[in-house]
């Protein structure tokens, strides 16, 4: 056993000359990535540190960080009712727009692809636009407005559905729903990019040896051939669409007002905004931020590993 | 690409059949996929026709019963009430486009060039820590901006930056998804280039700025587009809060909440905000496509 961890050590040792010795040839590649190191280590490393680091604390900013274990986390569990209704927004609209997103941005790819060049640029601007348009979303609150000028409500009067306008983003049985439609609206980012780019970069004689094998529709050529050719742009996707679903606050901060009514549309973002830019109570809105942070890690590292078995 | 053009020319007989149509596609299928795009596209873009429509409507016809979607008597009033309104601002307006433009463009240019001098030795040398290093940024991708604003706040606090313009421009020097773009992308260039520049005699900075920075032009202006979008949305209301500082997405959401008597001019500032991003896409589309073929995540 001593021998054993002895020759760990020794070996351990040489790796590591070996690797110092490296990084003495290779100073020029340390000083090229020092300047985006250093920052990138000073806004997204560090934070995600002093942010766990805090979540244990009480901390106000006026007064130094006092050690409180994990009252935070508890108190966040047990007593904190709004933030579990955040959790459960959160997920609601993670488990419905996340998925449908995604199978979106692929489908639509895919379907334009076969388009003749011209109207695929076409194509391409119109579904992406929404999701570069800023805050373009806003104008949903016209068309959702609470009284007869919204031309919903407009619409649902003149048809005899309803006598009195329905207050969408006051009554909290709508909130949820309309601002998933909203973000389902502006789903096709920077995936729908990556995965129209990845259809048009597959080799187009795999497409032909696999006529002569026998293919019959698109739905085969779709499973064996394009998807097991693009599956490191699904990863990526995959990644853009879990960062971006369990991170909404935006729309439902303009749309349903912050705070909504009854706090029915709150997420984990905005109870994070409240806690920690409105209470400056940071070591609470740190915990928020840690918790927020192990599920989007976690779930990226799930849904990665299920998207490896793509095609195979 | 020299690959794609020689599978090309082999097959070119048999190309301009299959050109035309797949053969395994039946004609049914590829009319109800047309019909069904052309719906969807409707959906996608009624929104945006919608904002623009109402930025053109009188003020009397923004409250008519029954709505209207397209205006009767389009004008322009919204545009220019919307001048008026902000020249009336206890700041020039001007100062707010100079804000954002000032912000915009020092924050793109220091992300181009500090992000694109490690992309490249990521991409193309190997020395220890180069995996670790971008398997962080990586996992960087997986949470977004709202996670690290308040430990950012503490440290932008700490470094003296609340109430600068540096709080907003060198946080954006590490914008990680344009360094990973850029660096997969280098992945490509062939290391041949670089070598024979090395034997030529030039250092490693000359190679950087005349071999590797002119061929990847694509992956520029992807970087550029993504940070500009993330710019110049930015309403830096956490980090700034002088007046003279704030930026001009900001101070047109000021004008948005003004109320009825706004309405008018608040579908005007949507259509300001929106237009910029969706024409510098347009107008780089290609490039970012050829960068977008680069992106994918291996293992």
């Amino acid at each position: 056993m001593r021998e054993y961890i002895r020759k760990y050590f020794a070996l351990r040792k040489h790796n590591f000359q070996v690797a110092v010795k490296k990084a003495k040839r290779s100073k020029m590649c340390y000083a090229f990535l020092a300047p985006y190191a250093i920052i990138f280590t000073a806004f997204y490393i560090l934070p995600v540190i002093t942010s766990i680091f805090f979540s244990f604390t009480y901390y106000n900013i006026l007064e130094t960080p006092r050690f409180i274990g994990i009252d935070n986390y508890m108190s966040l569990i047990l007593e904190d009712d709004i933030f579990l209704t955040g959790v459960k927004n959160t997920f609601m609209i993670a488990i419905i727009t996340g998925p449908l997103g995604y199978i979106m941005s692929f489908l639509f790819a895919w379907l334009i692809n076969e388009l003749p060049r011209w109207l695929r640029t076409i194509a391409i601007v119109v579904f992406y636009a929404p999701s570069i348009a800023g805050n373009c979303y806003v104008i949903f609150s016209i068309f959702f407005k609470g009284d007869v000028y919204g031309h919903v409500n407009a619409l649902l009067i003149e048809m005899g559905l309803i006598n009195t306008p329905i207050m969408w983003f006051i009554d909290p049985k709508y909130m949820l729903p309309i601002c998933m439609i909203v973000i389902l609206w502006m789903s096709l980012g920077a995936g729908f990019l990556a995965f129209v780019a990845a259809l048009q970069g597959i080799d187009r004689a795999q497409y032909e040896a696999g006529y002569v094998d026998g293919i019959k529709n698109r739905w085969q050529e779709l499973w064996f051939i394009t998807l097991p050719n693009m599956k490191p742009m699904l990863l990526f996707g995959a990644v853009m669409t879990i960062t971006q679903s369990f991170g909404v606050c935006d729309v439902t901060m303009a749309l349903c007002g912050y705070p909504s009514t009854d706090y029915a549309a709150r997420t984990i973002v905005t109870h994070l905004f409240d806690y920690g830019f409105s209470r400056f109570e940071m070591g609470y809105a740190s915990a928020i931020a840690t918790v927020l942070f192990l599920v989007m890690i976690l779930c990226n590292k799930a849904i990665q590993s299920m998207l490896r078995r793509v095609g195979t | 690409m020299s690959k794609k053009i020689k599978t090309e020319k082999a097959y070119k007989p048999k190309a301009k059949i299959l050109k035309k149509r797949k053969p395994n596609r039946s004609r049914i299928g590829d009319l109800f996929i047309y019909f069904f795009l052309l719906c969807v596209a409707f959906i996608m873009l009624f929104p945006i026709i919608y904002a623009v429509s109402s930025a053109l409507k009188p003020l009397d016809e923004l409250f008519m019963f029954p709505p209207k979607i397209l205006p009767q008597n389009p004008t322009t009033d919204n545009f220019s009430d919307l001048f008026v309104t902000m020249g009336k601002s206890w700041v020039t307006f001007t100062r707010y486009i100079w804000n954002t433009v000032f912000m915009t463009f020092v924050g793109t240019a220091g992300h181009l060039i500090i992000a694109s001098m490690g992309a490249f030795v990521l991409a193309k040398y190997e020395f220890p820590g180069s995996q670790t290093f971008f398997k962080l940024v990586t996992t960087a991708l997986m949470f977004s901006g709202y996670v690290t604003q308040i430990p950012s706040y503490l440290i932008l606090n700490k470094l003296g930056w609340i109430d600068t313009y540096w709080s907003l421009i060198v946080p954006a020097f590490a914008f990680p998804m344009g360094f990973f773009l850029m660096k997969q992308y280098m992945e490509g260039l062939p290391m041949s280039l670089v070598e024979a520049a090395k034997i030529d005699g030039a250092n490693e900075w000359r190679v950087f700025m005349t071999i590797v920075m002119p061929n990847v032009k694509p992956a520029w202006l992807t970087m550029i587009i993504y940070s500009v979008q993330n710019l110049w949305n930015q309403r830096a209301s956490m980090y700034i809060y002088s007046e003279e500082k704030k930026t001009l997405v900001y101070a047109l959401q000021q004008v948005q909440s003004g109320g009825v008597a706004r309405a008018g001019q608040a579908s005007a500032v949507t259509v300001v905000v929106m237009i910029v991003p969706i024409i510098i896409f347009i107008l780089s589309e290609s490039q970012i496509l050829e960068t977008m073929a680069s992106s994918g995540l291996k293992d």
